[in-house]
């Protein structure tokens, strides 16, 4: 069904063109009326589109074809938005979450002075993202791919003038463009195989026995590496191992940024990309199963760094790189449903509590080392109200909306049989490393808790606790509604089957057109992870509250003491930036260097371009030697000159295409087809052992001599001209066969 | 003397028209020679009205007699190819003339620079045009002399030698290519009794394979110097650092294509044989270009060498786009050298801008730049993320459609037969696709040097922001910019059947010459009737 889909993308756009054009000279509020009012629009026309026009589309949604992109030969490419169950999930949490950080920032940012800039940027990043979604094929996808990272690039190097808020930026960008380079590889690949680059024609030619289950490389199939490939993309914009690298440093912009951007919506967009290509990721079990264990893989590892963080924001970007592993491991084990529920919650909780930290930060005077916080609960009780649902929210305290979509995560990947019987292992080992991530999730995120809010004294020095204050109404009113989502949030993907209501599970059955029906696990399963899932929850807060109740308690001083080397590495992230440059930013840098100074100065320029040059520039030296105006030495070089002239023109010459030809053993030699030999009397000598005896001689041009005998003999022929002496001579092999008469 | 005629010569008179103004007038100097490449842009958009993208041939020709007894014609005709590459240059001049940083710092002389900046026109547009090997010859050359005397006299310090090593890098190739087009002049007269260097003509010679490889050689050597293509790059760097900033722009926005046009127009579709052996070599050759001239921009300290390195990385996408010989990669390859005049061409302005106000192009002097100049940074920004390829402007659209073409290289070559033309097509794709992180290595590197960070240098703390016509060059280039990368459609489809020509009289050329191998120089296919002295369409 038609639906103007294209407005959604383009107020934000509008009103990130007006604020560019004009935004410099307006009012704040102006600004943000312009700025707030192209994303409610867009928010607008998001929920008429999904509320009151999807449900009574057909299975492929809502279309928009805006015309052709491009097109070259086979390749055409539809400036075309398709919006279906999945993708108005997306929709609804960008235009949704991204309306209130846009209210909470009027407030965050007030007093700087690049207010409108900010705005600006905001809203290409909001219209960029939802072209990400909307877009009904990869190429159009990947301008919103592209341009929300380049929106992060800007908002990440907001405040430019710090070198390190640039070099954060910078490396988003790059990190990203590494993925980048595997989406485009995926992509071509894809093209390659099935000559299409449309979501729904991909989809369709993903059917086993396809193109795309061609072998390629190293006995996989097209179908393996193009999604490998894609995955790299997702990577890279999703923080996984191992391009997760910039999204802490990317913690550099202003909160809201982080909120919006690094939380709930753009570093989730590889989790989108996946789903949206589920068919493909489904034709190839090993890549499947390695989507599984990065995302399980990252769930854990980031877990672990986050225990050892001591800036608020640090903590979170971990958390949410690690929840992030979360959503992949679920669709990387077949549980399409799960992974984009936990991307709903997920936005709600996390928005949340970067918001909640934004607030901290603002109270603490804009530091946000926990190490100094401490029973901020009454001092800002709003931002810890809230900061306490979305916190037993990402524990997956029952109930609270983090609970739900975990437990269908860790359910789902114990129960999943997508990696069939040789790879079943792998369900195994993204369920246990699940399990011990979500346990970690628990212990850093109540560290957090109790070390910023609980206890009876703030650890910061006097002049900054004087300063602590709950955040203006603008920056509160987001969070509540957040808290809100954050709270109830899990309602829509209620575990359904196991409260005898399949209906109950709102998302699945809107998702269920797109990527098919939800995965289904035994209700025993259900409830024993979910009696696992609460064990963990408490387990972990419980632990945190051994450790950090009430501030530092003696087992985590006592740990830190006992482990100091172990810590460390952990704080210091266990040195992974370190270790890329080492291993490959600096050897690319020297070996440029070395490149440019050996090939490209010394080489190519100095030995060859002006090698060249001095070459001629020798020979010109050479030739002037003569050219010194001393007639007697001219004419001198001159009669040399026309002497040897002479004599060579005028050489007997015997050709070196000597005719020979050989009858039995008796060999006929003729040396008649020479340039000047006719017309002048000339000696012929044949020699045919060439031995110095010449068997004949005259001034016939040719000879006959008979062996007697086969083998190999070398004739020597020699002209002479009487007259001057001059003479040449021609040696010539020829092999008398045996056996022939 | 036809439309085509028109806008080739029309520079041309601009230029004696501003040399007979007095030495004193500059500003009539300027504002001449600014109305005649502004009318000379205004009339070749006529050609987009006359243009019939139904037709792969070429259209509006203008065919006149010039020198008789030799065969020599002055011919002109516009195809799908040449139609965009004539209004980028139609396009850039003006904007260049506009610039007041057209001339750099070394601010004399304006009338000569004027006037030769026009007479440079008139050689790149009468050479994307010409149909006669001879006059092509001659607007060739054409070019080459006014943009000596740029470099040569509004150039920096090294001007001198920066120069003459753009002329004898040039003419070494252009020499040889002048030996080439006389034995194809002589070869085409021993084949069919008559003498001729038209263009229509000789293109249906087919030569013996080791002639053939020989003037491919010639010509592939003369255009693989002015793209250039690595390892034939050094004189790009010299020629760009000490070019007064309207020479970089023109050099990198036009001059470079006549490489890569060259290639398509001449070397492939002449030596049809020689090319597909020489194929994987300057396939090779571009990949090697395209991640070499990154690597070598990444570790620039100075800002204009940096863009001139990235020139060869780009321009190495035109190449290995053409050496695909599929209509994605060729077509790719036609809009990345209209992509790269428009994002070079305006990345060059960005940086004469810079070295006018602060008389350094040395990254490190700068810093911080944003906070004094947030109109110009916005520009520069956009300009430099054209470069980097972003989807959305025009960047991406030949980058991908190139890398597409690659990918597919020997699938579209297989049903003819042709296995194998393309070397390990997959693997060639994926070192090119790795441009995509080394472009955002340098080109960021570049702009966070220059616009972010403290604003810790006294002299950067008194830049002027851009205004006046700054801005009006600045912005131009920005909306055509984006316009190119949002819609692309209306270039693609009007190149699209004289690239889809291109491609199947290759193949049915090569088709010929390796069914006989053997064979002498013979006429394939058979040739039309010889046009007549009044030519053109109706």
């Amino acid at each position: 069904m038609s639906f103007n889909l294209r407005l959604i993308p383009l107020l934000p756009f509008l009103g990130a063109t007006i604020l560019i054009l004009f935004g410099r000279k307006w009012k704040r509020d102006t600004v943000l009326v312009v700025a707030a009012g192209a994303i409610a629009g867009s928010a607008l026309v998001v929920f008429d589109a999904v509320f009151t026009a999807l449900p009574a589309a057909g299975a492929g949604g809502l279309t928009d074809v805006v015309g052709t992109w491009f097109a070259a030969g086979p390749l055409k490419i539809d400036l075309a938005f398709r919006m279906d169950g999945l993708s108005s999930v997306l929709c609804l949490i960008i235009t949704f979450i991204g309306f209130l950080i846009h209210i909470y920032s009027s407030g965050y940012m007030e007093h700087d002075p690049d207010f409108p800039r900010f705005f600006a940027y905001l809203n290409l990043f909001c219209g960029s993202m939802l072209v990400l979604v909307l877009g009904d094929s990869l190429p159009v996808m990947f301008i919103g791919w592209e341009g929300v990272g380049l929106c992060s690039y800007l908002l990440i190097g907001f405040w430019y003038q710090t070198t390190a808020n640039a070099d954060a930026g910078k490396k988003a960008f790059i990190t990203n463009r590494i993925g980048d380079f595997g989406f485009l590889i995926g992509m071509f690949l894809l093209f390659q195989y099935t000559g299409t680059l449309n979501f729904q024609e991909i989809t369709a030619a993903a059917a086993p026995g396809g193109a795309l289950m061609q072998p390629l490389w190293l006995g996989q199939p097209v179908a393996f590496w193009a999604a490998l490939f894609l995955f790299i993309g997702a990577t890279g914009k999703s923080a996984q191992i191992p391009l997760y690298v910039w999204l802490p440093d990317a913690m550099a912009g202003p909160t809201p940024v982080s909120a919006l951007i690094h939380a709930a919506t753009m570093v989730t967009a590889g989790v989108y990309m996946v789903t949206r290509l589920h068919a493909l990721y489904l034709l190839s079990p090993a890549v499947m199963a390695i989507v599984a264990i990065i995302g399980a893989l990252t769930a854990l590892f980031a877990a672990i760094i986050g225990f050892a963080q001591n800036d608020f924001k640090k903590v979170l970007a971990y958390s949410t790189v690690s929840q992030l592993g979360f959503m992949f491991a679920a669709v990387g084990t077949g549980n399409w449903d799960a992974g984009i529920f936990h991307l709903f919650t997920h936005a709600f909780f996390k928005a949340g509590l970067f918001l909640c930290a934004g607030s901290v930060m603002h109270a603490m005077s804009g530091s946000g080392d926990i190490t100094i916080m401490g029973a901020l609960r009454k001092k800002i009780p709003w931002t810890h109200g809230v900061f306490v649902v979305c916190w037993l929210a990402i524990c997956g305290v029952p109930f609270f909306s983090g609970f739900f979509s975990k437990d269908s995560i860790i359910s789902g990947a114990f129960g999943t049989e997508v990696f069939g019987e040789e790879l079943a292992w792998v369900a195994k080992l993204v369920g246990i490393l699940l399990i011990a991530a979500a346990f970690g999730t628990a212990f850093y995120m109540s560290r957090l808790y109790f070390l910023v809010f609980s206890g009876t004294e703030t650890r910061a020095p006097q002049d900054v606790q004087h300063h602590i204050h709950e955040s203006p109404g603008s920056m509160v009113g987001p969070l509540v509604v957040l808290a809100i989502g954050a709270a109830v949030g899990g309602f829509i993907g209620l575990p359904g089957t196991l409260l005898g209501h399949a209906d109950w599970n709102w998302l699945a059955e809107h998702l269920a057109p797109v990527v098919g029906p939800e995965l289904e696990v035994s209700k025993n399963t259900e409830v024993i992870f979910m009696a696992i899932s609460t064990a963990l929850a408490l387990g972990g807060i419980g632990l945190a509250y051994v450790y950090y109740g009430g501030g530092y308690r003696e087992p985590a001083r006592k740990f830190a003491a006992a482990a100091p080397g172990f810590v460390r590495l952990v704080q210091d992230k266990f040195r992974i930036d370190e270790l890329y440059a080492f291993l490959i930013i600096r050897p690319l840098r020297k070996l440029s260097q070395a490149v440019f100074l050996v090939v490209d100065r010394i080489l190519i320029d100095k030995v060859l371009v002006e090698g060249v040059g001095a070459v001629v520039d020798v020979f010109g030296r050479i030739v002037r030697g003569f050219q010194v105006g001393d007639g007697q030495r001219y004419m001198a070089v001159f009669a040399i000159g026309v002497a040897g002239m002479v004599y060579f023109a005028t050489r007997p010459t015997v050709p070196s295409t000597l005719a020979v030809s050989v009858n039995g053993t008796s060999v006929d030699v003729d040396a008649r087809r020479g340039g000047n030999t006719s017309e002048r009397a000339l000696e012929y000598s044949f020699d045919f052992n060439d031995d110095g005896r010449p068997e004949v001689t005259g001034s016939e041009p040719s000879a006959h001599h008979d062996y007697g005998k086969p083998g190999e003999y070398t004739i020597r022929v020699q002209v002479r001209d009487p007259r001057w002496g001059t003479h040449s001579s021609v040696k010539r092999t020829v092999r008398v066969p045996e056996g022939v008469r | 003397m036809g439309l085509l005629g028109w806008i080739t010569l029309l520079p041309l008179f601009g230029a004696l028209l501003v040399m007979l103004v007095p030495r004193d007038e500059e500003s009539i100097h300027r504002g001449l020679g600014f109305l005649t490449s502004l009318v000379t842009f205004l009339v070749s958009l006529m050609l987009l009205s006359g243009f019939e993208s139904s037709q792969a041939g070429f259209q509006m020709q203008v065919d006149k007699v010039w020198i008789a007894p030799l065969g020599i014609r002055f011919h002109l005709g516009v195809d799908g190819i040449s139609l965009w590459l004539v209004l980028l240059t139609t396009f850039l001049v003006p904007l260049t003339l506009a610039s007041p940083q057209a001339i750099g710092i070394r601010n004399v002389r304006v009338r000569e620079f004027t006037a030769a900046m026009l007479i440079l026109e008139t050689g790149m547009i009468g050479a994307f045009l010409a149909l006669d090997l001879f006059v092509f010859y001659v607007f060739w050359e054409l070019m080459l002399i006014p943009m000596y005397f740029i470099i040569g006299i509004w150039g920096g310090e090294r001007r001198l030698y920066a120069s003459i090593k753009f002329v004898i890098y040039t003419l070494v190739g252009s020499l040889l290519m002048l030996v080439a087009i006389l034995y194809l002049y002589a070869q085409f007269h021993a084949v069919t009794g008559s003498y001729s260097f038209d263009y229509t003509q000789l293109s249906h010679l087919t030569l013996p394979a080791t002639p053939q490889l020989l003037c491919f050689a010639a010509f592939a050597l003369a255009f693989a110097i002015k793209v250039p293509m690595f390892p034939l790059h050094t004189w790009l760097p010299d020629a760009h650092v000490e070019a007064p900033t309207g020479g970089s722009v023109i050099l990198a926005g036009v001059l470079l294509k006549f490489g890569t046009y060259g290639f398509l127009r001449f070397a492939l579709p002449l030596f049809p044989l020689a090319a597909a052996k020489a194929a994987p070599l300057l396939a090779i050759l571009a990949v090697i270009g395209i991640v070499y001239g990154a690597l070598m921009a990444y570790v620039q300290d100075d800002a204009k060498k940096l863009v001139a390195y990235s020139s060869v990385s780009h321009l190495g996408f035109v190449v290995l786009g053409i050496m695909s010989l599929n209509p994605i990669g060729v077509q790719g390859a036609v809009y990345q050298m209209l992509a790269h005049g428009i994002t070079t061409g305006g990345l060059f302005f960005a940086v004469g801008w810079l070295y006018d106000r602060r008389h350094t192009r040395k990254l490190a002097d700068f810093g911080g730049l944003w906070a004094k100049t947030p109109v110009f940074a916005a520009f520069f920004l956009v300009i430099l993320l054209g470069s980097v390829g972003l989807p959305g402007l025009c960047g991406f659209i030949g980058e991908f459609l190139v890398l597409i073409g690659t990918f597919t290289a020997n699938k579209n070559w297989s049903a003819t037969g042709l296995t194998g033309y393309f070397p390990a097509p997959k693997l060639m794709g994926i070192i090119a696709t790795t441009a995509v992180i080394w472009a955002a290595m340098y080109l960021l590197k570049m702009y966070q040097k220059l616009m972010f960070g403290p604003l810790d240098k006294p002299e950067n703390k008194t830049v002027r922001d851009a205004h006046g016509r700054e801005i009006v060059v600045f912005g131009v280039v920005v909306v055509a910019a984006l316009v190119m990368g949002l819609a692309p459609q209306p270039i693609l489809s009007r190149s699209e059947k004289s690239v889809d020509a291109f491609i199947s009289s290759y193949r049915d050329r090569l088709q010929d010459a390796r069914r006989q191998p053997d064979a002498a120089a013979h006429i394939y296919p058979a040739l039309a009737a010889a046009p007549t002295p009044s030519g053109g369409n109706p």
